[in-house]
């Protein structure tokens, strides 16, 4: 390699068809443990640092070893990059790398290509000693082309040998390389990745991985005729890129939260892996309890002790916290809750995305609950909206949600650096006299709100119980407490819904449709919206990150379009289903909320695929929903 | 004490308290129940030992004596079944400054709680664990618990209980990273409060057996206590806890047990023919979640400002 790639590029660049893009889906499928997300987790970063929009989301399998060379044993990445802001994983792949060729029929069960997506395919399995998989090589690349891809067969181990033994370990970094020439990405930034991720290992180590990007990226300049031209546009404010749960955990560490108190599970664990990193330099720690209850127990603790905690969990954890989240409630304890949603009911897809929980969280307890439901819809948000749940637990003396979910977990998408500002920060404990004397409960009957003794404030000593109690926090069964206690702790979501404004209206004040989605949706929803109103559809959308209390004004912003409908990753009886009617319907949770709330018909469509949804099939629903083509 | 950074402003009262300074209410425990004799106890050794109310918490489950708090006038944390200990832990975690006692039953504790349990013993914390049992439920009204000797008649088994009990001396002795048991009754007032003193003092997880009287629901097991007294055996040592011979002579039994020895501590807690009382086991050197928990208090602005932006720009782009 006497010269460097770039200057071989550039004198054979003419000779090549370069085809303009202003975005393109890539994904990577493999065997789990393949390097495959690592490659291109990194070829996002590298398109995020040269100015590119980016959403990466990954492929995962349910099972830790799945077997190799299997359809349900698919694991890679999806990684969309674009000229402007990209929101979302959006529809079907333009171009594939598959390690082998049975792990693209996991994604094809998925619709995720399309005629004329291209296919990049290890090609060894053609050459293999067993005549099965040779001929099950043959069939595929047979069936890939009869479905109208562009087929690319590609010796990648036999590459990798010339310059690893063990060509299964060195073969992301070939395709990173591989990929980097493709689409015209910057060999220095790839390096300066490749050393960042390698940091922990030895010299020889990243010096072979360095070698294997080269030759990835030299095998295709001089083997392949194609590129893509992708131009990027850097941002002129200074930008970080990390998935969802990143977001939450540097979102912990800027909100003032020094305990966090969990217990393992997916897909909400991966908050507290960089937390535990990161969280003892910044004065906070984590604590692994012994089960979800204890996690919670243990926070609730912290928090009557004077810091409020957060605890970290998905939805079997919610079921399990129900009691505390109840005592929370009851006892008026600040609290922080982060919920990463997957799919439901019990252990359901542990890795796959769903917007279930919106119920459980409200109305999972016995009795009257209630509490703040905030639903991040970006992955700055899940930042920004740990820092809010803090605030408001303690303005408001109660437990505040945050529900993400998978798709946010696992999405990683570049945004403005937050500007640290110290008032995020919680001060010193109070340790003043207490000044409310005898009142531990001093509800203000305008607002529901009150001052809560911490231990160590002279003469705030009570006992907190979760059982009902007056104003002096003591145990009262007396019918007009328990009916005045119950309204003040209600009053406090009035009082919070006072501070909140309507939802902002993407597009036209009033139409034919309106979109209503929450949480991870974003993106998508207001892609499809954008290409219906190019349609020319008199479709809007709103998106909620207040979910309880809901956002002010929904019911005069409904009765302005003639049909409102909301779309949402969780289960919904379809009106054609057999047996169902409209009157025996069970709608989708939030269009069941909104419904209650507004009395106004609102529809939805909702399905449980496990998947992020794309912008295609809710453009097909808004198209379907107005009875246009 | 250790790690006490600004975080905690120390304000040091110079009263001198009372009593009944630590008295709130009138305890509704049915007359007669083994609880207001340990009520009596801790309200001494608070007095004893002047600590500040404020500075004082008591957490206790649910049950007959986890409304123990109601009745101290410090701050108190009357939660849920089975989780007191969680509780009480997320309370020191970054506390070092408070006095914290765990008040729970048998139910509560070997039976709804016993996975917190023995989580609580392995973390050795510095708390007092105080297990009032009386091998039966008594706020659902007797109900067979998990300490209820074989053969207990109650509601849920008409004809006698038919599993043997749990043993929570042997339980805890049993959980790697124990470090103080101790076994005592309700009706033996000097024995139980130099035990609850001696756990007091003991830097780390305090954990103490209260063998109680329950006349409502389990009278047999008391009138057995007392037609066979000789089943009371006190543990002594040096290092163990002592009481006034007076009080020593009223056993029938004495034996002698250095608390150091775990081994042999685990076979007395075996013998179920007798009821040691005493000191079975004290490690004070064990390790202490506590101290891990308050080892980087009190961070200032300027040292979370800069950690948060080490960390942004680790995702810098």
């Amino acid at each position: 390699m006497a010269n460097s790639p770039e200057t071989l590029a550039a004198g054979r660049r003419e000779t090549k068809q370069v085809i303009p893009v202003d975005e393109h889906i890539i994904e990577i499928v493999s065997d789990s443990g393949e390097g495959a997300q690592k490659a291109g987790q990194s070829f996002g970063a590298i398109s995020a640092k040269m100015g590119n929009g980016v959403w990466t989301v990954e492929i995962i399998p349910a099972e830790i070893q799945p077997p190799p060379r299997t359809v349900q044993g698919a694991s890679g990445i999806r990684i969309r990059i674009g000229s402007r802001k990209i929101t979302n994983p959006g529809n079907e792949a333009d171009l594939v790398i598959a390690f082998n060729e049975k792990v693209p029929y996991a994604r094809i069960e998925q619709m995720a290509y399309k005629e004329g997506t291209v296919l990049l395919i290890e090609s060894k399995w053609g050459e293999d000693e067993s005549e099965e998989i040779r001929n099950s090589y043959v069939e595929a690349i047979q069936d890939f082309r009869e479905r109208g891809y562009v087929v690319h067969e590609i010796p990648m181990e036999k590459e990798c040998l010339r310059w690893v033994r063990n060509p299964k370990k060195g073969k992301n970094m070939w395709v990173l390389g591989l990929l980097c020439y493709l689409y015209d990405r910057s060999l220095e930034r790839a390096e300066e990745q490749i050393r960042q991720i390698f940091r922990k290992k030895s010299d020889a180590i990243v010096e072979s991985n360095l070698q294997l990007l080269q030759a990835g990226y030299e095998w295709a300049l001089q083997q392949l005729d194609f590129r893509f031209d992708l131009p990027s546009i850097p941002s002129e404010s200074e930008m970080v890129v990390m998935n969802g749960n990143e977001a939450l955990s540097l979102g912990i560490m800027a909100s003032g939260i020094e305990v966090c108190s969990m217990y393992p599970i997916t897909p909400a664990t991966s908050v507290t892996h960089h937390l535990a990193e990161a969280f003892e330099r910044a004065g906070g720690l984590v604590h692994q309890a012994e089960d979800e209850i204890a996690a919670i127990g243990f926070a609730v603790g912290s928090s009557y002790a004077g810091k409020t905690a957060v605890t970290i969990t998905s939805g079997p954890g919610i079921a399990l916290k129900t009691e505390f989240i109840g005592l929370a409630v009851m006892a008026e304890v600040p609290l922080v809750i982060i919920d990463v949603q997957r799919g439901g009911p019990s252990t359901g897809l542990p890795t796959k995305v769903e917007q279930g929980d919106i119920l459980a969280v409200l109305y999972g307890q016995p009795g009257d609950s209630p509490k703040i439901v905030l639903a991040p819809a970006t992955i700055e948000e899940c930042f920004h909206f740990v820092i809010l749940a803090r605030k408001l637990a303690e303005t408001f003396r109660m437990p505040v949600f945050v529900l993400s979910d998978a798709n946010l977990a696992t999405g990683v998408q570049p945004y403005p650096r937050p500007k640290v500002n110290r008032d995020w920060f919680s001060g010193p404990i109070d340790q003043s006299p207490w000044k409310e004397k005898g009142r531990a409960f001093g509800w203000d009957e305008k607002t529901g709100l009150s001052k809560r003794p911490v231990p160590g404030q002279a003469g705030g000593m009570y006992t907190l119980t979760g059982l009902a109690h007056n104003e002096q926090g003591i145990v009262s069964y007396k019918p007009e407490n328990n009916q005045y206690s119950s309204a003040m702790r209600s009053r406090k979501l009035a009082t919070f819904g006072q501070t909140l404004k309507p939802p902002v209206i993407n597009g036209d004040p009033e139409g034919d449709l309106l979109i209503v989605g929450w949480g991870s949706t974003l993106g998508t929803i207001d892609e499809a919206v954008e290409k219906a109103r190019a349609m020319g559809a008199k479709v809007s959308s709103i998106h909620l990150r207040f979910l309880s209390p809901l956002e002010p004004g929904l019911k005069e912003i409904f009765s302005r379009f003639k049909q409102v409908m909301t779309v949402e990753i969780n289960y919904s009886d379809r009106l054609e289903d057999p047996l169902i009617t409209a009157e025996n319907r069970r709608y989708s949770q939030l269009a069941w909320m909104l419904r209650a709330q507004t009395l106004t018909d609102v529809q939805c469509y909702s399905n449980v695929h496990g998947q992020p949804m794309s912008p295609g099939l809710i453009l097909r629903q808004i198209q379907s929903a107005l009875q246009i083509r | 004490m250790f790690g006490l950074k600004c975080d905690i402003a120390l304000d040091l009262p110079e009263k001198y308290y009372l009593q009944h300074d630590y008295e709130k209410g009138v305890a509704r425990w049915c007359p007669g129940c083994g609880d207001h004799a340990v009520l009596a106890a801790i309200q001494k050794l608070c007095k004893e030992y002047q600590l500040p109310p404020e500075k004082t918490v008591f957490v206790s489950g649910i049950g007959c004596s986890s409304r123990f708090p109601h009745y101290m006038n410090t701050y108190g944390f009357h939660g849920l079944h089975g989780r007191a200990f969680p509780v009480a832990s997320g309370v020191r975690f970054r506390r070092p400054d408070l006095n914290i006692f765990v008040v729970t039953g048998d139910g509560d504790c070997c039976s709804i709680g016993a996975g917190a349990w023995v989580h609580a013993i392995r973390y050795n914390m510095k708390m007092v664990a105080l297990l009032f049992d009386n091998g039966i439920y008594g706020l659902t009204k007797k109900q067979t618990s998990p300490t209820s000797r074989m053969g207990t008649v109650s509601n849920t088994h008409p004809t006698g209980s038919v599993l043997p009990p749990i043993n929570p001396i042997q339980t805890t002795l049993g959980v790697s990273n124990v470090s103080f048991v101790a076994q005592t009754s309700d009706m033996n007032p000097a024995h139980l409060y130099a035990t609850i003193k001696a756990g007091f003092e003991h830097p780390g997880f305090a954990f103490i057996r209260i063998m109680q009287r329950c006349p409502a629901f389990m009278q047999q097991q008391t009138d057995d206590w007392k037609t066979n007294k000789d089943q009371f055996v006190l543990l002594e040592h040096p290092k163990g806890i002592s009481v006034d011979e007076a009080v020593a002579d009223t056993f029938g039994l004495r034996v002698a047990h250095d608390p150091g020895a775990l081994h042999s501590a685990r076979e007395l807690a075996e013998d179920t023919d007798k009821v040691y009382l005493g000191l079975f086991y004290q490690n004070k050197e064990a390790l202490r979640y506590d101290l891990y928990g308050a080892h980087n208090l009190g961070y200032t602005y300027e040292q979370k400002e800069a950690a948060l932006e080490t960390e942004l720009d680790r995702f810098a782009i």
